[in-house]
């Protein structure tokens, strides 16, 4: 009891003859904040002097941007993702359910896929592709075409199976783990109903795998973007290898990488931005959603404006 | 005397790997009667209760509904496996009410409700809308339709669950402890739901601890214990009168 009290003393707030109220809370201060922020742009501004005293002629940097050359070699990077990441999503999607199944055989067949292209380098698949016609010199579907590997396996149609098939193994398995986060009670409950398996899956478990699936999809996809630059090693001409083809000709190497880079930030920003707004959209079903991107983006707009 | 038989288990057997879950059970319920199972949790009655729609492979006996073999074509002495196809429409019969409600999460509360009639009665969405707004109403939601799961109360998504079961205007409903997750005030709305089933004349096999209901609106109970009937008959005998040592020392614990 006698300690009791004694703490108490301790701990009574000093009396200083203002009403609780007219109190003023003081921040912390972070001095080493300020130090760190000047640090590093220190360090920031030095960068940028190397640069803008390098021999760089950023005139041209920014002259290649919509040269008709460059301006190709983007249509054709931008090609070579979306056909790739479509046949990546099937496989994946497809492997995913495979390896769900009861069937051991299907299961079997998914797993085999997934450690195969998985386990090996992509640079290495591509190369694979590219010269199949040594493996099988002539493509043949029995009554309908017979034609040379060589004049059907072009550098596109390498780059597309080369990455689509590897991005399916990969996808397939951002896809199971999506189909995993699904509570098993749902399939119980579809089960109760009468719906048939293939049902089940389709309309109640990937849908709901869906709100896992996109943010690592969103992340293949921009990974499979910079992947599409490979395909110069069998000379298809997506943006690098345009770029490569010019500063071959005129020797504005570093020029032209910087071009490219830019292309490369330029796409990933956007398809960021679209990731972010579909996550949104997917969101609607579940708890504490926030207001979707395009509202936050208008919200904030509309703030600084009247600011 | 010819009271239609709807579930009817002879010896039933499951086993989850070395573990003897059912011990043979036997049990008729006949149609418009509320059965009760009750007993001590890992004692088999839910395992049992997923067994009739199949959720659950039993390993021996038979067991049927409404005349048909769950799950098998009897031929002979050998019972054959059905095809996935065959066992859902068997399903589509039987409708179930889970403990944790198993709400479909990215479904408002209509959305779960019609998603059996037009996806396995191929009913168009039209006239299902009409039947499950009837439905939510009769369950008291019928201004919670458009809700989704995580907006409702566990009472709320458990009376939408049974709404979703009666979406399929099954000959027999299965009730797994169908209040044992949810907070106790929550549990007289569901209770209440269904009292109102029950007088309805539905045929319900009901997994509970709520022995006033069980007492309420069973027409009979059944207490089950380590995975065999230990003791079966009317409510006021099995809860006021229990005659075998196990179900009073059940019933002291609970009551």
């Amino acid at each position: 009891m006698a300690v009791e009290d004694k703490l108490e003393t301790e701990r009574e707030v000093p009396a200083v003859p203002t009403s609780a109220r007219a109190l003023t809370v003081v921040p912390l201060k972070y001095p080493g904040r300020w130090v760190l922020a000047i640090v590093i742009l220190v360090l920031l501004a030095l960068l940028v002097r190397a640069f803008v005293v390098a021999d760089i002629d950023y005139a041209a940097v920014v002259e290649y941007l919509t040269v008709p050359g460059i301006l190709e070699g983007v249509r054709n990077t931008l090609l070579l993702l979306l056909l790739s990441m479509a046949l990546g999503l099937v496989l994946g999607v497809l492997t995913a359910v495979m390896r769900q199944s009861p069937n051991p055989v299907l299961r079997w067949v998914g797993g085999g896929y997934v450690w195969l292209f998985r386990g090996t380098p992509l640079l290495v698949q591509l190369l694979i592709w590219f010269n199949l016609a040594i493996i099988f010199n002539t493509f043949t579907i029995p009554g309908l075409v017979s034609m040379p590997m060589n004049t059907l396996m072009t550098p596109f149609l390498a780059a597309l199976l080369g990455l689509g098939i590897n991005e399916g193994a990969y996808i397939s398995e951002i896809v199971r783990g999506g189909i995993l986060s699904v509570d098993h009670g749902q399939r119980e409950a579809a089960s109760a109903i009468g719906m048939p398996r293939a049902k089940i899956m389709r309309r109640i478990v990937l849908p709901q795998a869906m709100r896992v699936i996109i943010p690592p999809l969103g992340n293949e996809f921009i990974a499979c973007l910079k992947f599409t630059s490979l395909a110069y090693t069998i000379s298809f001409s997506e943006l690098l290898h345009s770029a490569n083809k010019i500063y071959t000709a005129n020797f504005k190497v570093i020029e032209l990488l910087f071009t490219v880079t830019i292309w490369y930030l330029a796409l990933t920003t956007v398809f960021s931005v679209l990731q972010q707004m579909l996550e949104d959209r997917l969101g609607r079903s579940a708890p504490g959603s926030r207001p979707s991107f395009a509202r936050r983006l208008r919200k904030n707009l509309a703030l600084r404006r009247t600011a | 005397m010819s009271k239609q038989l709807i579930v009817h288990a002879e010896q039933v057997t499951k086993s989850f790997g070395d573990l003897e879950i059912l011990k043979g059970i036997d049990l008729q319920v006949f149609r418009g009667e509320v059965l009760c199972i009750i007993g001590p949790s890992g004692s088999g009655k839910s395992t049992f209760l997923r067994c009739i729609n199949h959720l659950e492979k039993i390993d021996g006996g038979r067991l049927s509904v409404n005349g048909s073999l769950v799950g098998y074509r009897q031929n002979g002495d050998r019972l054959y496996e059905l095809r996935d196809k065959d066992v859902c429409r068997e399903r589509a019969n039987i409708g179930m009410v889970f403990q944790h409600f198993n709400l479909f999460g990215h479904k408002t509360a209509l959305e779960n409700v019609i998603e059996g009639p037009v996806q396995v009665k191929g009913i168009s969405k039209k006239k299902a809308t009409e039947q499950g707004m009837a439905l939510l109403d009769r369950v008291g939601l019928g201004s919670r339709a458009h809700a989704y799961p995580y907006a409702m109360s566990g009472g709320q998504q458990q009376r939408v669950a049974i709404a979703r079961a009666l979406a399929m205007e099954p000959q027999l409903m299965l009730f797994d402890e169908p209040t044992s997750s949810l907070d106790p005030e929550l549990v007289g709305e569901v209770l209440d739901v269904m009292k109102d089933l029950a007088s309805s004349g539905m045929t319900m096999v009901v997994v509970t601890h709520e022995m006033g209901f069980a007492r309420e609106v069973a027409d009979g109970i059944v207490f089950i214990d380590n995975g065999c009937v230990v003791e079966r008959g009317q409510p006021h005998d099995v809860l006021g009168n229990p005659q075998e040592e196990r179900t009073r020392a059940f019933l002291s614990a609970v009551l």
